[in-house]
């Protein structure tokens, strides 16, 4: 009835083991994506995707990360530009003959057959023997490990072990890419963090590359290799984990990813990467220029709350007067907010060390950081 | 159930390893009568209805049931004879006091003007008994015994071994008559059941042809109501409302408007034979016949019944989120192979809802085929209704019929429960 080709897929590779398998790469090149003639959802999306690369697309809701995917799965038309898988354009071909494993958010499975079924389902498809589809399904329970729940239906199964099935189900067949769609987010806190670190180890071991979407930045600093932050269907930025935290290009990722402490003020002198910056509030610091258009222009600070010190050595270049306004205790460390520079939303994150706790709400205080850990970005209206 | 079950002072276990509340009563008892108030008020919540569908529904159709098979006019209009010739062996004709039995009846009969009914019960099966007995009857006072020789005397009639025999088969106050009749079947003079002639067969051939009308019209529905209901489901809700309201209108119509607006399209001189002819497809004198016959019946009871069939799926369908759909293809299959493999399935408790409205309601149609089914295109819903306007033997044979017709339906549903599982349907 139809023969399916995976586009330049790996045909042999239908071990799952570690070795044989290739995953595949992607591109998206001058992608445009519009529903109804007048707005982009997604503009201009350009993207390279290594083999083998666990890639999250963050961003709230709304973005365009999910139209991504699903222009990427095939199950919305590309308005314009390419998309490459392997190197060969798949805009005109139908989801069915991508071989694009996908799991789903609410994770679709078929509620009128077994587990078992479930998985078997893209085999038969593929016209294997029975044998062979029997063999293959036991290993995807394994690698779920629910090797026992083979004859449940999944109406019978608890949220994270459907999830775990339909992990299994996206993989059986052995694609080279697969897709998911914030497939943890109908799972309790406990559960998805464990789920994340799962997906991550099935991934190392299986070498597939992975598409992730998700607008929880947790779930994307934990699993990925490289995170796509989205807004208004642009990417932000595109870098690793540890790059989108530690050196944030705008102010929009600045804040999406992690705890952010906003300072807004005028730049007053650029030298050397580093500007010169009067806050609104009072007081002059000094910045990493990333996102400055120059002398005069406005611009906000961006400091993560861990970076700040209370209560600086003199030697410290930026120190501003501040005022406790609020302690909570968190076990191994401690928050403190504080106005600073009529900023009554300045976060310190204090480790819970010996003298931490002789600070009190409404005492005056004094906050410093160091130069490169304040990083100077685009302007945004403070709220 | 041993230490930790009794140390709880909530529920202990007795000696049987009964558990038992903290005062020692049964857990179950306990839990019953702590749900008790409960549920005695859901009772008289449901009671009205409940009054209301003993009254209306349930008595009578018991009464149905029993009147159909009840047989009481010889046993309680000829008591004497009743019990005389219960000793008749049934062969040569019965000795004088059956004769001198009957004769007593007669006297009795004709006081109460009773005889009449036994005459015309009995003229039913051997034509003429009536004008025997009522003639008899008007003369029972002059004639004197032994009555065997005056009946006979004054009637050939009384000296027929058949109607004898008869009249013992009869003295049963439960018959089955009516319902072999109802197949086509009958007793033949010596008492055996037999097919009754093919000229006077009808209700086997109404049966049959109820049932595969409406399988027919059933199919139909499902044909042209799958893909309708399909598309409700899966339109933007603004194109939807306004389909659904295209469905729901004829719905909303007189069904005998709508039959009607049957007849003026479908007629000889209809608007669709008309336009054949216009366009040129078939010539003035060879306009189709699509009314008064089988094509009328299904066709008007496809369209009436179609809402039936396409709000269940419907219903269904709009739950099935698309990611299964998605998921299918995303593994490989093609769409048709998704839409039968996934999507199918899955409205399995919608279709099965849908098939079980319209071929019960079908089964049981009237209005329409009696307006647009002529001759060949009605029901047995019909042949009952005609049957109900008659004599008295001919309501019980429309009982009869009802009856039968009611049974079918029950076993239809069994065994839809056996194959789909009613408990799963979902009808809107």
């Amino acid at each position: 009835m139809l023969t399916i080709e995976i586009p330049g897929g790996n045909q042999s590779a239908y071990g799952m083991s570690e070795s044989d398998h290739v995953g595949a790469s992607v591109a998206f090149d001058g992608v445009q994506k519009s529903y109804d003639g007048k707005t982009l959802v997604v503009r201009d999306l350009n993207l390279e995707i290594e083999p083998g690369e666990f890639v999250t697309m963050l961003g709230p809701s709304g973005s365009g990360k999910t139209t991504v995917l699903m222009m990427l799965a095939g199950f919305e038309p590309v308005t314009h530009g390419e998309i490459r898988l392997d190197g060969n354009p798949i805009n005109a071909l139908p989801p069915e003959k991508r071989g694009i494993g996908m799991v789903f958010q609410n994770y679709a499975l078929f509620p009128h057959m077994t587990v078992e079924e479930n998985l078997a389902f893209p085999l038969k498809v593929r016209r294997m023997s029975r044998g062979d589809i029997a063999k293959r399904v036991k290993r995807a329970l394994k690698m779920v490990e629910m090797p026992e729940f083979g004859s449940r239906r999944p109406g019978q199964l608890s949220g994270g072990q459907q999830q775990r099935v339909a992990v299994a189900r996206a993989l059986v067949f052995e694609p080279n890419l697969v897709l998911m769609d914030e497939p943890l987010g109908a799972l309790d806190k406990q559960l998805r963090e464990q789920m994340q670190y799962e997906i991550k180890h099935i991934h190392d071991n299986l070498g597939v590359t992975v598409v992730y979407v998700t607008h929880d930045q947790t779930e994307a600093l934990t699993m990925s290799d490289r995170v796509a932050v989205f807004k208004d269907g642009i990417i932000q930025q595109l870098s690793t984990p540890s790059d989108l935290y530690e050196h944030p290009q705008n102010s929009f990722v600045a804040q999406f990813i992690g705890e952010n402490n906003k300072l807004s003020g005028k730049v007053s002198e650029v030298t050397n990467g580093q500007c010169r910056v009067d806050i609104d509030g009072g007081g002059s610091v000094t910045a990493a220029a990333i996102n400055v258009e120059g002398k005069g222009a406005r611009t906000t600070l961006s400091l993560r709350p861990e970076r700040v010190e209370l209560n600086p050595a003199d030697d410290c270049p930026n120190v501003l007067d501040g005022k406790i306004d609020e302690m909570i205790y968190l076990g191994d460390h401690i928050r403190i907010r504080l106005t600073v520079a009529d900023n009554d939303e300045f976060i310190v994150k204090v480790p819970n060390k010996t003298g931490s706790l002789d600070l009190k709400a409404g005492a005056a205080t004094r906050v410093g950081w160091r130069t490169d850990d304040c990083r100077a970005l685009d302007p945004v209206d403070q709220a | 159930m041993t230490d930790a079950t009794m140390d709880r002072p909530a529920a202990k276990a007795s000696d049987d390893g009964e558990l038992t509340t903290a005062d020692g009563t049964p857990l179950a008892v306990s839990l019953r009568r702590s749900h008790a108030q409960a549920r005695r008020r859901a009772f008289y919540l449901v009671l009205p209805l409940l009054a209301f569908l003993v009254i209306t529904f349930l008595v009578p159709i018991a009464t149905m049931m029993t009147r159909s098979v009840q047989n009481y006019e010889v046993a309680d209009y000829l008591p004497t004879t009743t019990a005389a010739i219960a000793d008749w062996d049934g062969t040569g004709l019965p000795d004088e006091a059956v004769y001198a039995a009957m004769a007593e009846d007669m006297v009795v009969g004709s006081e109460n003007r009773t005889i009449g009914r036994v005459a015309a019960r009995i003229n039913r099966e051997i034509p003429g008994v009536r004008s025997q007995m009522m003639g008899t009857a008007r003369d029972i006072d002059e004639m004197s015994p032994p009555w065997k020789e005056a009946l006979i005397a004054e009637d050939e009639g009384w000296a027929n071994e058949e109607f004898w025999r008869l009249v013992k088969r009869e003295t049963r106050t439960l018959t089955p008559i009516y319902y072999l009749l109802s197949f086509d079947f009958e007793y033949n003079s010596h008492g055996e059941i037999v097919e009754r002639p093919e000229e006077y067969q009808v209700y086997r051939l109404m049966f049959l042809r109820t049932a595969w009308m409406s399988l027919l019209i059933t199919t139909l529905c499902i044909v042209l109501g799958y893909p309708v209901a399909y598309m409700l489901a899966n339109l933007p809700l603004r194109y939807s409302n306004l389909l659904m309201i295209l469905v729901l209108l004829p719905f909303w119509t007189s069904l005998l408007v709508r039959t009607s607006a049957w007849i003026v399209l479908l007629q000889q001189q209809g608007v669709v034979n008309d336009m054949l002819v216009w366009a040129g497809v078939i010539a003035d004198d060879g306009r189709f016949r699509m009314i008064y016959n089988q094509i009328g019946t299904i066709v008007a009871m496809t369209h009436i019944l179609l809402p039936f069939m396409i709000l269940p799926l419907y219903s269904v369908m709009k739950t099935i989120p698309k990611s299964y759909m998605r998921a299918a293809r995303s593994m490989g299959a093609s769409p048709l192979r998704s839409f039968v493999s996934v999507y199918m399935p899955l409205t399995v408790p919608g279709l099965a809802a849908g098939v079980l409205l319209v071929f019960i309601l079908a089964i049981g149609y009237y209005i329409t085929p009696a307006l647009v089914g002529g001759d060949t295109g009605i029901f047995i819903s019909n042949l009952i209704a005609r049957a109900m306007q008659g004599s008295t033997a001919e309501l019980k044979l429309a009982l009869a019929l009802s009856t039968i017709l009611l049974v079918a339906v029950l076993i239809f549903y069994w065994l839809f429960n056996k194959l789909v599982g009613v408990d799963r349907l979902k009808f809107g």
